[in-house]
């Protein structure tokens, strides 16, 4: 069974409708890349995938024992005060509270986990430094330090690098293919400016728009409809 | 001075002195590690609201001719706080004027009703009494210093157990609840936290000044700390001595205890306002 399955979701806000009929899956392993417009509904489709939102009509279906403590998600914009005092250690770690249940505190392995995601996000020498202080690039893989806490399983992210420079956009890409192809994380990615140099990563792609399509890559590259061309690329035939 | 610490030891052979300072200390105590939540969500207006439902309360009490009018004001106030969470819920914008509405209401409700049952000989006193706190500390029966600690004890105690969820909801509702945290229960212990905090606080500081206790610690530390442990530790702390000089201040000197704790509250804030701006021109 896959890990996750939308069947004829239809997603939208209080009984409007954004988009109809969407239909995809992800099993263990894959790297689900989502595109569309801007306004296509992508957010909406995480966050209906995430139960932030209720679905117009159709289902979510998680499979694989999968539980929505084991997801870990990279939010579009985090709307954080801007005198929110938070230090870096602290952001990541409250990846855990979500599978604490009742426990109230953190336990040693928590501790040391999060400290491994710090490292593997080449943030080590922030930890102690206020969130709010730090550039847009750091921000961003301080929230996937946060979200690697919440899962080994599945990760959702809407839009990791908008708004950062093409070097640190670069990196976020690179270390998003790395958790997929080494930690094993299914990962499923909503970008609309995907880069040459990510462009090999994905699996599987979903585009959302007035005629949807969810396929692997290759066919996608062979639908004629691949954004990845319009970035010069080289172009299969 | 040698003067001044005499008097405040004769001061506090008495029982009455003492109740007051350990209602003090825990009020301060639960209202500051409450407010730097409140203060982050942009909540503090609830504090404020709420506080005008607990004078309602209290003045219907009093015409009622309930003895023991905490329980009830209590009540009132917690279910007040429960059904503004669900209403600001279910129409975010419309929960201000809501809000506004209920908290203007109660007050006004409040001082009809005794001015129509006229419970005791001195109405402005007892309406003053109430908004501004006067000296009611100083007359805190037995059963209701026993109630305030175990209130506060019981504040501090989901405090500290919820510390961690509280900073990621706090921090980020929607990734807490993607991730499988339990966000809409946690924000009822939060509000019905409020409602207790409100109640204990009123025989401090009075209704009007509540809002003060809870907002004025908070926005010191963040003046100065900027992580949230820090924040919430330091808040604490200045709540407590601001409280306890506020009280001891005003009975050497005979002056109304609610707003010489605020004051006591204001000068911390211009301190630690202070001492942030040179802590960051230092560090640059
Ligand atoms: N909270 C909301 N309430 C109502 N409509 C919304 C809300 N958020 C987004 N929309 C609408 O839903 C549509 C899809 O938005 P979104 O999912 O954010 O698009 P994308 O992420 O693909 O750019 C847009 O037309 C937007 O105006
Ligand atoms: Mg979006």
């Amino acid at each position: 069974m896959a890990l996750l399955t939308a069947c004829d979701l239809s997603i939208g806000y209080d009984g409007k409708t954004v988009l109809k009929n969407v239909n995809f899956h992800a099993d263990a392993g894959d790297y689900l890349l989502i595109v569309g417009e801007n306004g296509s509904g992508k957010s909406t489709l995480i966050k209906t995938v995430l139960g932030l939102n209720p679905p117009v009509s159709g289902k979510v279906i998680f499979g694989d024992g999968l539980l929505r403590s084991q997801i870990g998600y990279l939010p579009q914009q985090t709307a954080v005060q801007k005198d929110f005092p938070a230090s870096v250690r602290e952001v990541v770690m409250s990846g855990f509270c979500g599978a604490m249940g009742l426990r109230p505190f953190y336990s040693k392995k928590e501790k040391e986990e999060a400290l491994e995601n710090i490292e593997k996000l080449g943030i080590s020498n922030l930890s102690k430094r206020c969130y709010r202080e730090l550039s847009g690039g750091q921000q961003q893989r301080v929230l996937l330090a946060r979200a690697l806490c919440a899962t080994k399983k599945l990760l959702l992210l809407d839009e990791p690098v908008s708004g950062l420079d093409p070097k640190a956009a670069f990196e976020m890409y690179s270390i998003i293919s790395r958790l997929n192809k080494e930690s094993g994380i299914t990962v499923i990615m909503i970008s609309h400016d995907i880069n040459s140099s990510a462009k090999d990563s994905p699996t599987h792609v979903l585009e959302l728009g007035k005629e949807c399509f969810f396929g692997t890559k290759e066919e996608y590259d062979r639908s004629g409809r691949s954004v990845f061309k319009m970035y010069g690329g080289e172009e299969n035939g | 001075m040698a003067e001044s610490f005499k008097l405040l030891a004769e001061y506090l052979k008495l029982p009455f002195v003492r109740y007051a300072l350990i209602v003090g200390v825990l009020v301060a105590l639960c209202s500051a590690l409450l407010g730097v939540t409140l203060v982050l969500k942009r909540f503090s207006f609830i504090g404020d609201g709420l506080s005008h439902v607990a004078f309602g309360a209290m003045a219907l009490a009093s015409v009622l001719n309930i003895m023991n009018e905490m329980p009830v004001v209590l009540i009132f106030t917690i279910i007040t706080a429960v059904l503004l969470l669900k209403t600001g819920q279910m129409a975010k914008i419309k929960g201000d004027a809501a809000l506004a509405m209920i908290s203007v209401g109660s007050l006004a409700i409040g001082y009809l009703l005794l001015n129509i049952f006229p419970p005791s000989g001195n109405l402005t006193a007892d309406v003053c009494k109430t908004l501004f706190g006067s000296d009611s500390i100083l007359t805190l029966k037995a059963t209701e210093v026993w109630l305030s600690i175990a209130l506060a004890i019981i504040v501090v105690g989901i405090f500290v157990f919820f510390y961690n969820k509280i900073f990621a909801i706090t921090f980020d509702e929607s990734f807490s609840k993607a991730t499988g945290t339990r966000a809409g229960i946690y924000n009822l212990v939060i509000a019905v936290v409020i409602a207790v905090v409100i109640v204990i606080s009123m025989k401090l500081v009075g209704s009007l000044l509540i809002s003060a206790l809870v907002i004025f610690p908070a926005l010191s530390a963040m003046r100065v700390f900027k992580n949230f442990k820090a924040v919430t530790i330091c808040a604490a702390v200045l709540s407590v001595v601001c409280t306890l000089t506020g009280i001891i201040t005003s009975i050497l000197v005979n002056l109304p205890i609610g707003s010489t704790i605020v004051a006591a509250d204001i000068v911390a804030f211009l301190g630690f306002t202070l001492a942030g701006l040179i802590k960051r021109s230092v560090s640059k």
